[in-house]
């Protein structure tokens, strides 16, 4: 540990534990609320009102500014979900287990919204609401997955063993993640190819560009505030008998 | 600007049904995700105060 330094090992020790969690995050919580909301507001009017509308498609395309952040997410949070999940399952942190659990919700409303904004999309541009192509396919099955971790995670009462379980399965379907990714590059596909993260030159104009990555920051943020309220939850939940929860919220009231 | 009205705002260009479907769509679901824990809190919070008084 000579190359972390003191105070960064023991900011980590302290979060670790439920109590100092608990209390760092209701402190953090109004600066992530002020940040998420200069960043959606700035991105919708960006997004909405400054940008110009699209050579081909009109004002339609303006679906973009929440589908494609959307997406974006419905693969960050797996990520996050998994690589939680198996810090878990590695070195038994309760914390990790409860954020890798809270993600779960999250990570699947953003596949929904990327699923129906997509399909909102589509009809207009493709004239079809849905097609069993690769892009779509595997975002469906991301959204099973996510499904899948949920109901596991309920049907199982002892959370801890819940928490194995669910990494597992989410581990075994991190292999979907690259699947999404380069679907629209590996087979011939409907859904169209990336157009932002073709770093060297993307084929979008700049004053399209700037609120779709203003969107994309204010999801990540909303993100990290609703995990966390999610996160608080469960693990108050989980810590139900211990002293700290007693004396937080228990004693005032007798 | 590139609307020369509200009302050509509201009309997205004909594609107002999917354009504000999808906005309202995504609204509702990260309202759901912030409500839910909130009211989980409470039922929380209520199961365990209850418990307390019972065992009193």
């Amino acid at each position: 540990m000579f190359l972390i330094p003191d105070a960064v090992v023991r900011f980590f020790h302290r979060m670790a534990s439920p109590p100092h969690f608990y209390a760092f995050t209701e402190k953090l919580m109004p600066w992530l609320v002020t940040i998420f909301v200069l960043l959606t507001a700035a991105g919708l009017y960006g997004g909405l009102v400054l940008a110009p509308p699209d050579y081909q498609q009109g004002d339609s395309y303006r679906i973009i500014y929440i589908h494609v952040p959307s997406a974006w997410m419905s693969l960050f949070i797996y990520m996050v979900m998994a690589a939680a999940g198996g810090i878990g399952l590695v070195w038994r942190i309760k914390l990790a287990e409860v954020v890798a659990i809270s993600s779960a919700p999250i990570g699947a409303s953003f596949t929904f919204i990327a699923l129906v904004t997509g399909s909102l999309w589509g009809k207009p541009m493709w004239g079809t609401w849905w097609v069993w192509d690769a892009r779509l396919t595997s975002e469906l099955i991301l959204l099973f997955l996510y499904l899948g971790v949920i109901g596991l995670y309920g049907a199982i009462d002892d959370k801890r063993v819940a928490s194995k379980a669910i990494a597992i399965l989410a581990l075994v379907g991190v292999v979907n993640i690259p699947i999404i990714h380069y679907s629209v590059e590996w087979w011939n596909t409907l859904h169209q190819g990336p157009t932002v993260t073709k770093m060297d030159k993307p084929s979008i104009h700049v004053t399209m560009l700037v609120p779709l990555l203003l969107m994309a920051l204010s999801f990540k943020m909303y993100y990290v505030i609703a995990m966390l309220q999610r996160a608080r939850v469960e693990l108050l939940q989980r810590e139900r008998n211990a002293q700290w929860v007693k004396n937080r919220f228990l004693e005032k009231q007798s | 600007m590139t609307f020369n009205s509200f009302a050509e705002f509201l009309a997205m260009g004909g594609y107002a049904f999917y354009v504000w479907g999808s906005y309202g769509l995504t609204l509702i679901v990260l309202l759901a995700n912030i409500i839910i824990p909130i009211w989980q809190r409470k039922q929380l919070l209520r199961s365990l105060s209850l418990k307390q008084q019972r065992s009193k």
